[in-house]
């Protein structure tokens, strides 16, 4: 399957990565001799074949419902960008 | 001391034949002369280490040490370690002290191992060659002209020119094995789960997996004994009992049953490379082994399953990188959008944001049942290649890259360095251990013997290294470094 330059600036809107229209345009080249190699997955048969997505076909274990860690959050906020009383920064979201 | 085996190592520690101090100081004064020309470390953590060498002399004097005490390595910088930068080779990880040790770390230290700093790679463990590093590109201590292999070719770096006897790295689809193999040293990926994944910076997460990197199998296998075992923190990790890696590693290969691949010998394989392959493997059959042909049918199909699992695992896991709690920060975003979307066009590098792309195209709404379920099924068909394969042998061996070390800068067209790793890739799909051993040397480039086992065959496969290396010399051989 072909990608084409507004596959790419969607991609790239869903993964919040800014990417220019002149960009886009390199990676339309770069992205499609990917897939087409890619495309060859589609030479095989799979039918009935059910999908591997852990190596060892383990399940997720959980856990029982329980705070185990401690509160670092001091420790953790010493490496953020901006914080203030305990939040972290960002640019104000609702006017 | 710098051409000692970690074995060799420990034995002169043990003798009192130098200190930890002495010998971490000479290391520590070798990588700030050869360093400069290799890149191979991102940080020297040169304090800190003494102080971790003085600890690890005092303990040794109260008859406190254990096997790995004093003994110096490094960490891919993909690896957290407590106050200390953790980049993962990227921009956006520039300014990132880990607050915390990742549990491989912890352990290593618990066994009185001395760190010496944190290796270059490619950023987010992205790359076959280390060219992809924000740190700039690491150099090849055979010949400054080539890569060292990637994504932990400062680890493999760093090693092979004796700036330290072992360094750990990581391997998403090769990325221990072939650097391991460029740079003429031993590295072993061990079976998805084995070891603990818990602060190592996640790449693709079903795929991942840390080990050692090493001048031979046994100090991988020592290595092994302290790495190796369950982490409730990690739910990846595998609840079983861990063997003692250095017990049997001198059993004898009588009547061992190596499967050669028939796949693993076709088209795009160098010719020089092939010959050093099969001559590693007639020391095997010299050694008592047999030679079966096998076949993997789906191999061709691995990296094209490759290229649509991992980068949708990354394009999931590096969603993290926002801006907004740890790592870069673009200046004065407008509004939050603006914040994420500069933040992350800033602080990745041009191969991370091809695969955050491809990515998240493959699992968006239209496209994934045609990439992305269809590649999780090909990646059973894959793994039971391997399966069938370790019913009738007990390993499997092949080249670890189809050439030996590249130019650097050569390989510009992503999908033909992606083609590096067609021997590789296959087995973190299916989560077996693989290992890469030195077996040649062609136009003074080295060349890797890559041996396969079922899962949880470490031992069995250190075991099948260790006893070649008995046998050659290969792992032996050192780059010309002037002094």
């Amino acid at each position: 399957m072909a990608i084409e330059h507004a596959n790419v600036l969607r991609a790239a809107h869903l993964a919040r990565l800014g990417v220019s229209d002149a960009q886009a345009e390199r990676y339309v080249d770069d992205l499609s001799r990917i897939l087409e190699m890619v495309d060859r997955l589609s030479e095989i048969d799979t039918d009935g074949v059910a999908p591997l997505s852990h190596p060892l076909d383990a399940t997720q274990p959980l856990r029982a419902d329980e705070a185990i860690e401690a509160d670092r959050r001091d420790t953790f906020q010493k490496i953020a960008p901006a914080t203030a009383d305990g939040l972290y920064l960002v640019p104000r979201v609702v006017e | 001391m710098h051409d000692k085996t970690l074995a060799e190592l420990a034995r002169g520690l043990a003798a009192g034949d130098f200190s930890s101090r002495e010998l971490t100081s000479s290391l520590l004064e070798r990588i700030k002369r050869h360093d400069p020309a290799l890149n191979s470390f991102i940080t020297v953590t040169g304090e800190q280490a003494i102080k971790e060498a003085e600890a690890a002399d005092a303990l040794r004097h109260k008859g406190e040490a254990g096997i790995l005490s004093g003994l110096p390595l490094a960490y891919k910088d993909i690896f957290c370690t407590e106050g200390v930068r953790t980049s993962a080779g990227s921009k956006m990880l520039d300014n990132f002290i880990a607050p915390y040790n990742a549990t491989v770390v912890e352990k290593l230290r618990h066994a009185g191992t001395v760190s010496l700093g944190k290796t270059n790679m490619d950023e987010f463990a992205m790359g076959s060659s280390n060219e992809n590093s924000y740190y700039g590109p690491v150099k090849n201590p055979w010949n400054p002209t080539l890569v060292p292999g990637g994504s932990s070719g400062g680890s493999a770096a760093a090693v092979a020119a004796g700036l330290v006897p072992a360094a750990l790295g990581t391997d998403t689809g090769g990325s221990i094995r072939q650097p391991a193999a460029f740079c003429g040293i031993t590295g072993l990926k061990p079976t998805y789960g084995r070891v603990s994944r818990y602060g190592m910076i996640a790449y693709a997460s079903s795929l991942d997996q840390a080990g050692p990197m090493a001048r031979t199998a046994e100090d991988c296998a020592m290595l092994m004994n302290a790495m190796a075992g369950h982490d409730a923190r990690d739910s990846t990790s595998v609840s079983r009992n861990v063997p003692d890696y250095t017990q049997g590693l001198d059993k004898p290969l009588n009547g061992l049953k190596i499967g050669l691949p028939v796949e693993y010998f076709g088209e795009g394989l160098a010719p020089e490379v092939e010959t050093a392959v099969r001559e590693a493997v007639r020391v095997y059959e010299s050694l008592g082994a047999q030679v079966i042909d096998v076949s993997l049918p789906h191999t061709s199909m691995a990296i094209p399953a490759y290229y649509v699992i991992a980068p949708a695992e990354a394009s999931a896991n590096l969603s993290r990188y926002d801006g907004v709690r740890f790592g870069y920060r673009c200046e004065d975003p407008v509004d939050l959008e603006d914040l994420y979307k500069r933040t992350r066009a800033e602080g990745f590098g041009d191969e991370v944001k091809r695969r955050i792309l491809i990515g998240t195209h493959t699992l968006s709404e239209g496209f994934f049942d045609a990439y992305y379920r269809k590649a999780q099924q090909i990646r059973r068909l894959i793994r039971q290649d391997f399966l069938d394969a370790f019913a009738r042998v007990d390993v499997l061996m092949g080249p670890a890259a189809p050439t030996t070390a590249f130019e650097l800068g050569s390989r510009a067209d992503p999908v033909q360095m992606y083609l590096q790793d067609i021997y590789t890739i296959a087995i973190n799909l299916a989560g077996i251990p693989g290992i890469s051993v030195p077996a040649g040397l062609v136009d003074n480039r080295p060349v890797g013997l890559q041996i396969l086992g079922p899962h949880f065959g470490e031992a069995h496969l250190l075991n099948v290294a260790h006893v070649y290396q008995q046998a050659t010399d290969w792992h032996q051989r050192r780059p010309e470094i002037k002094e």
